[in-house]
């Protein structure tokens, strides 16, 4: 019988006396990828990290036994295991930034495991590093591992990355969550490339994420992990399709957003941002030297909402940052209630600061830990409205009720409470002020998917039964499809496409929108491989051309490079294009010199 | 203050015992500090003299315990007024930032760059030598070094999500300064201060030395191990007394500093 490459069975783990991974049982046949997915603290970095014989320090693998080809890594001495990571098996962290040395060039780090374990000669490394690096589709093969890591992109530095971890020809490969930290268009690239690679090296790959649509896309099996346990193991499509347990089909539910019903909203707008510019360096004629934000215009009703999404970069929070009076804009304004607001914090009123309450992406940072739960909520509860003693400690009972959180919670230092919890008090400590206008910043990207998916229906149910209006920036298409009624998509600080829910679930999008849209991983088998190839046309972006120009796919020439584009606008949607409603619309063919 | 480890409680042990001996020490001391009581200098543990006896034949146990209160309330009461300094006003300059910050910054590089000896040397010249003016020294001496770290440990929480959160709430600077900054800062701080504790008793004993510090025949516990170190080389009590007293009160402030830095936040 033909034994599996990579097979681990009954790994118990412990951290003190309790277990973080209990038995633990999975095989993996030679070049097959296995996707480890949980939530986070479920076991799956830990488990994963057992396989290179590494425990994090507290921790320690107590029973079990952790098998690669012939070899119990979890019997390997220092010695060994020295000679096993990086030779036999490689890994590839979360976030790429933080695994290189600023301080070398990409090439003398992607060589270094093949000279530490005298596998090559320096010249013969770097003729291989410079095959892996066209393989992974980098640019500027060549040239490109002279580079010092800030010189390059986050994708690219991750492909980078695994460069490093392939140079050894490993057999095994440990991938932890390694497009998390990336956007999605960078993410499809990333992992188009992975998945060639991997296939070419005809290695076994263990893939750590709590991502399922990335998952079904990478994975051959899947093994489930909750609360240190595997849940349900099993071939990828059979998971996905006809998931055991209970677990498995809530987190396959949470990757399922359903759509939050409309809230009545009012005609007038509450928050009205008209042209605004803001950015860094001199500004001159209200455009300062580096703008984040061009001209970029909404209005927000009472009571509705509004997504905002775009790419890291692209000025999405920095659009929330104006609003609140943190960052000045240099141009353009921002009314409240039909009232300008002051450019910075100087100026606002207590009832202006009230009124526009922002709730930070991590709620890790976003919430003194000297501070307990009850002291965070009694204080905008003090500043606003006064309310002290008893009835403040009322209202903290109620805004726990609301956040559907116990009232013990508020004896609790912010250090005890768990993720989901922390951002449950940081949306709390934001209502406490009863505002008038909710900025949601990526209020889920820190939480797991179904932890996420529970914030997203409260933050529904809460708008619903308040009536607050809420500006809800995500990277997420998907999440602020179905959860807003209206979507300003941002591309290089411009408000590149404005839609109603109807029109946006519509056919007819900006080619940005349309290549978000494309980028966004989905369940079914065999997506990645149709999935688009990212767009680099000759053209270089100048500052009154349209900004998606060097990356759109219907790009005019002798026009896109020329003028600059127009907004067009129907009833329920604009948009700031050369290209019209007829050229835009799904399956329009792409007719050069249409407008 | 049940929540302290054991190596706490040892420490909250030491430091309110040596609280006592300066509260209390020189009611109980059975000589008068300055008094020549012994025919035999340096001389060896025995009844009359539980410590021995000093270099001029002076009764040790009694030098101790009047030179306890200085080294107790002169350096602990120097160490926390340099602290409180140096972190007020590193809490104004990143608040205020722009050229508040400078001048504050480039004013204390000013006092590190003075050699506190040289400082003591002038002042106490100027205003002849006191209590009070040593504490003053000792906490101008040790100010800067405090402010540096505090402004520091500010700056990067100034940063921080809950900070912005607090200015957009509309909140002012001192309530940010005081509720949100300066709680996330005590760790660390109170590690420095211990730190400091220990500077001033050894820059007390120097400054002893030179005859600027604590006037005879009073002498603080740093100037009793200097001014009886010939007696090392026989082993005299009366050396091994004094740096074993430094040496629990250090310690066990520590101790104590570092329990309630790990039961306190982060």
């Amino acid at each position: 019988m033909m034994r599996d490459h990579v097979e681990v069975r009954g790994l118990t783990i412990t951290v003190g006396a309790r277990e973080i991974v209990s038995d633990v049982s999975f095989a993996v046949p030679r070049g097959q990828v296995l996707a480890l997915i949980g939530e986070s603290g479920s076991g799956k970095s830990t488990t994963a990290l057992a396989l290179l014989g590494y425990c994090r320090p507290g921790a320690r693998i107590v029973a079990g036994e952790v098998r690669l080809g012939e070899t119990r890594i979890d019997q390997l001495g220092a010695r060994d295991l020295a000679t096993l990571r990086g030779r036999r098996v490689a890994y590839i962290a979360q976030s790429a930034a933080a695994a290189f040395n600023p301080a070398r060039t990409i090439i003398d780090q992607v060589i270094e495991p093949a000279l530490i374990h005298r596998l090559m000669s320096a010249d013969a490394a770097r003729a291989k590093a410079v095959a892996l690096f066209r393989a992974l589709a980098l640019p500027m093969a060549e040239t490109i591992g002279a580079r010092y890591p800030h010189q390059v992109s986050g994708g690219q530095l991750q492909r980078l990355m695994a460069a490093m971890a392939l140079i050894t020809d490993p057999e095994l490969v440990i991938l932890d969550e390694p497009t998390t930290a990336l956007d999605v268009t960078t993410q499809i690239e990333v992992l188009k490339t992975f998945k060639s690679v991997l296939a070419a090296a005809r290695a076994t790959a263990i893939y750590v994420s709590h991502d399922l649509a990335v998952v079904a896309q990478m994975a051959d099996r899947i093994a489930v992990l909750h609360q240190g346990r595997v849940c349900e193991e099993g071939p990828a499509t059979q998971v996905l399709a006809a998931p055991g347990h209970d677990y498995t089909r809530s987190l396959l539910a949470a990757a399922r957003p359903v759509a939050a019903p409309r809230a009545p909203t009012a005609a007038t707008p509450v928050l009205e941002v008209s042209g605004v510019y803001a950015g860094y360096g001199r500004i001159t004629a209200g455009v300062p030297a580096h703008p984040v934000l061009s001209d970029v215009s909404f209005a927000l009703a009472a009571g509705g909402t509004l997504g905002i999404i775009g790419e890291s970069g692209s000025g999405k929070s920095t659009l929330a940052r104006v609003i609140a009076g943190l960052l000045p804009r240099s141009h353009g304004w921002v009314k409240l209630d039909g009232r300008e607001l002051p450019l910075g914090l100087a100026g606002r009123t207590p009832e202006q600061f009230r009124a526009i309450q922002m709730v930070f992406q991590n709620a890790d940072t976003a919430l003194n830990p000297a501070h307990s739960v009850a002291t965070i909520l009694a204080r905008p509860l003090a500043f606003y409205h006064g309310l002290r003693g008893a009835r403040a400690r009322a209202r903290i009972d109620e805004l726990l009720g609301l956040i559907q959180l116990p009232r013990e919670i508020a004896a609790r230092p912010v250090r005890a409470l768990s993720g989901g919890q922390k951002q449950r008090i940081n949306l709390a400590r934001a209502l406490a002020a009863e505002p008038q206008v909710l900025l949601c910043d990526e209020v889920t990207s820190a939480l797991d998917p179904v932890v996420g998916a529970a914030i997203m229906a409260l933050i529904a149910d809460l708008r619903r039964q308040l009536g607050i209006a809420t500006l809800f920036i995500s990277h997420d298409i998907g999440a602020v499809q179905d959860f807003c009624d209206e979507v300003l998509v941002l591309y290089g600080g411009h408000g590149v496409e404005l839609a109603g829910r109807d029109a946006f679930a519509g056919s007819v999008h900006h080619p940005y929108t349309r290549l978000l849209r494309a980028s966004r991983p989905t369940m079914t088998a065999g997506w990645l491989e149709r999935a688009p190839a990212p767009v680099a046309s000759g053209f270089a972006a100048a500052p009154d051309l349209c900004p998606f120009l060097p990356r759109c796919p219907v790009a005019v020439p002798g026009l896109c490079d020329r003028a600059p584009p127009r907004r067009h606008a129907i009833p329920g949607q604009q948009w700031l294009c050369h290209h019209d409603h007829a050229a835009l619309a799904d399956g329009a063919p792409h007719t050069p010199g249409a407008d | 203050m049940s929540g302290l480890s054991w190596t706490g409680r040892i420490g909250l042990g030491l430091v309110l015992f040596w609280l006592s001996v300066a509260a209390v020490g020189p009611m109980l001391a059975p000589h008068s500090v300055g008094d020549f009581v012994d025919m035999e200098v340096f001389d060896t543990i025995s009844a009359r003299f539980p410590l021995g006896s000093d270099y001029l034949g002076r009764d040790m146990l009694s030098r101790l315990l009047f030179g306890a209160r200085y080294t107790v309330f002169l350096g602990l009461g120097a160490a926390v007024l340099a602290c409180l300094m140096g972190t007020a006003l590193a809490l104004v300059s990143v608040l205020r930032g722009g050229w508040v910050d400078e001048v504050l910054a480039r004013g204390m590089d000013t006092l590190t760059s003075i050699p506190s000896k040289v400082l003591a040397l002038v002042l106490v010249a100027a205003f002849d030598s006191t209590l009070g003016l040593l504490l003053v020294i000792c906490a101008l001496t040790y100010a800067p070094g405090n402010y540096r770290i505090a402004r520091a440990l500010a700056m990067n929480l100034m940063q921080l999500d809950f900070v912005t959160a607090a200015r957009v709430r509309g909140e002012g600077a001192v309530y940010i300064a005081l509720r949100e900054v300066l709680p996330n800062m005590v760790g660390p701080l109170l590690a420095d201060l211990g730190l400091r504790c220990v500077f001033v008793v050894l820059l007390l004993s120097g400054l002893s030395f030179l005859g600027l510090g604590v006037q005879p025949p009073y002498a603080d516990l740093g100037s009793l191990v200097r001014e009886n170190i010939s007696g090392l080389t026989d082993g005299a009590p009366a050396i091994l007394a004094p740096a074993l007293a430094i040496a629990s009160l250090t310690v066990g402030a520590n101790l104590l500093i570092d329990a309630i830095r790990t039961g306190g936040p982060r």
